[in-house]
């Protein structure tokens, strides 16, 4: 089963290296929203600096959607979506690769998101190991949980707009608990910033689990 | 040739379905004896609890007038959940039994339970204006339900879309089934984040209320269940009416197709 | 006493919105129920071996 995820997996990740559009689209989207949060913020007036671990993470939860919608528009500009399905790959190990291939994704975002954070924002980070931890744990739980409903908003156009209704509310939790673990992190206090690693590990674990057991009768079109 | 009492009538003079039957040999509506003996108590509850809420009973030492609102507001709440939990136990229970029943109830009480998060929504505003001074605070039970509200209707939504109603019926299903889960995770996430470094400072409703107040709040709590159930059972029966309109639009469009191929 | 306002206003929109919610509930059974035939128009008195799911629980 694993054989077959990295199957998807490396295919998903070699159309996005062959079409550039993660590098080409997603991460200046990413850039830009940093800017636009500025604009709003004004970064003399100190907002900027205080909100920085929640605006990140709104940039995340944002890319994160665009490269989960793409993950699946792949397929279904192409009707590929059918041949997944007949192809005899399991649902689960198709999960699996799919997710993996958007968690790739999501990571390159991060680095660049942590990158633009540092120049744009001034922000210099302390607990490193917190940072990365959290960064890993949030970005598992994105890429299954917005794997498993992405697959609903895959093919139709009226199903395109559904994907933020329907992810955003059940990523909440791995925004409120990303949140506190930067801020934790920015702040010194580690300590309790691992409780909400904690957190987001166990929103990782249990979306990764749904993800694989419940994604099979979601692949049927409509 | 039978009145056209239909609700929108196509001018076809195919016989359509249930023309011709006179509509007073089955049921017409989405009532029945049971459902009108249960609807009579509940309107019955109502008005004992409104009487009882708003003048029998008298004002709290602690609250004030604004007690009165805590035999609606929690009231709704609890309803609310009521449905979340139904639509999730729906969900499972049609993807473990493949029934339809199950997802008539599924589909029936999500819809309830979205009304009724948007009454305890209110509620909740309309008390914590005069208590806290402003309608909206990010305590964890407002904000909980809020983002429960949201979870709602978005599988909803979801329910909404065009297409084949088995497999819609199954994605929504798988939706529904997460909709407990992620509503616990929300709370947690959101209770952690609120009280870690805050102590309760907001008075919260409900705390230390007794006697024929407490009273009226539990029977605000057996009012509102029947309500609840009177509702679901009707808004079941309103959603396998529903399927069958679309059942029925299928057989006619394949009925159709195949005539059309058909040669004269 | 402004506080009445709230109150009133809560007890309007919670028994005044479930009033509403049941009665479109309602009416739309109505209208749904005369476009089934008589006896599809409950899962209870619907034949298993009608077209479609009409499976028991």
């Amino acid at each position: 089963m694993f054989r077959d995820a990295t199957l998807v997996a490396s295919k998903d990740l070699r159309i996005e290296w062959r079409s550039r559009v993660g590098i080409n689209q997603i991460a200046p989207f990413a850039v830009l929203i940093l800017v636009l949060f500025a604009f709003a913020l004004d970064p003399d007036k100190g907002l900027l600096t205080k909100a920085t671990p929640g605006l990140y993470w709104v940039a995340v939860l944002l890319c994160g959607l665009l490269a989960v919608q793409r993950s699946f528009a792949v397929e279904a500009s192409d009707g590929a979506t059918d041949a997944l399905r007949l192809s005899g790959i399991e649902p689960s190990a198709l999960f699996l690769g799919k997710a993996a291939a958007v968690l790739l994704q999501i990571l390159v975002l991060d680095v660049v998101l942590l990158v633009g954070v540092t120049i744009l924002y001034g922000t210099t980070f302390t607990g490193w190991v917190l940072v990365v931890g959290t960064v890993v744990s949030a970005s598992v739980g994105i890429a299954a949980a917005g794997t498993l409903y992405g697959v609903l908003a895959a093919g139709l156009r009226v199903r395109e707009t559904l994907l933020p209704l329907l992810l955003l509310p059940v990523l909440a939790p791995v925004l409120i608990g990303s949140t506190r673990a930067f801020e934790a992190a920015l702040a010194g206090t580690t300590s309790e910033g691992w409780l909400w690693f904690g957190l987001l590990s166990v929103f990782a674990l249990i979306y990764v689990a749904a993800g694989a057991a419940l994604f099979g009768p979601l692949l049927e079109e409509a | 040739m039978t009145t056209e009492l239909h609700a929108d009538s196509i001018p076809d003079d195919r016989p359509r379905p249930g023309e011709g039957t006179p509509i007073d040999s089955g049921p017409h509506s989405t009532g029945s004896p049971a459902t009108r003996a249960l609807g009579i108590a509940v309107l019955a509850g109502f008005a004992m609890l409104a009487y009882l809420g708003l003048a029998g009973t008298p004002e709290d030492q602690v609250q004030g007038e604004l007690v009165r609102l805590l035999y609606v507001h929690p009231q709704s709440a609890t309803v609310a959940y009521l449905g979340c939990f139904f639509a999730t136990t729906g969900s499972v229970m049609y993807l473990w039994k493949r029934s339809v029943w199950w997802d008539l109830v599924a589909h029936a009480t999500a819809e309830i339970g979205a009304v009724f998060t948007a009454f305890a929504l209110i509620t909740g505003m309309l008390w914590g204006r005069p208590s806290w001074g402003t309608y909206w605070v990010w305590d964890a039970r407002l904000t909980s339900t809020a983002m429960l509200m949201l979870l709602l209707l978005g599988y909803l939504a979801l329910r909404k879309l065009p297409g084949d109603p088995d497999v819609r019926a199954r994605q929504s299903a798988i939706v529904g089934l997460l909709l407990v889960p992620n509503v616990i995770l929300v709370r947690q996430s959101v209770t952690w984040w609120r009280t870690l470094h805050q102590a309760p400072t907001l008075s919260l409703p409900g705390a230390q209320i007794e006697g024929l107040l407490l009273f009226t709040m539990m029977f605000g709590f057996a009012v509102f269940s029947g309500l609840f159930l009177w509702l679901t059972i009707h808004r079941f029966r309103v959603a396998w009416l529903a399927r069958q309109v679309d059942e029925l639009a299928v057989d006619e469009a394949i009925t159709a197709r195949i005539a059309e191929g058909t040669p004269r | 006493m402004s506080n009445t306002f709230y109150i009133v206003a809560g007890w309007i929109v919670v028994l005044g919105g479930s009033a509403a919610y049941a009665t479109i509930v309602v009416l739309r059974g109505r209208a749904l129920s005369l476009r089934v035939p008589v006896e599809r128009r409950r899962w209870s008195s619907s034949s298993p071996n009608l077209p479609g799911p009409t499976d028991r629980p």
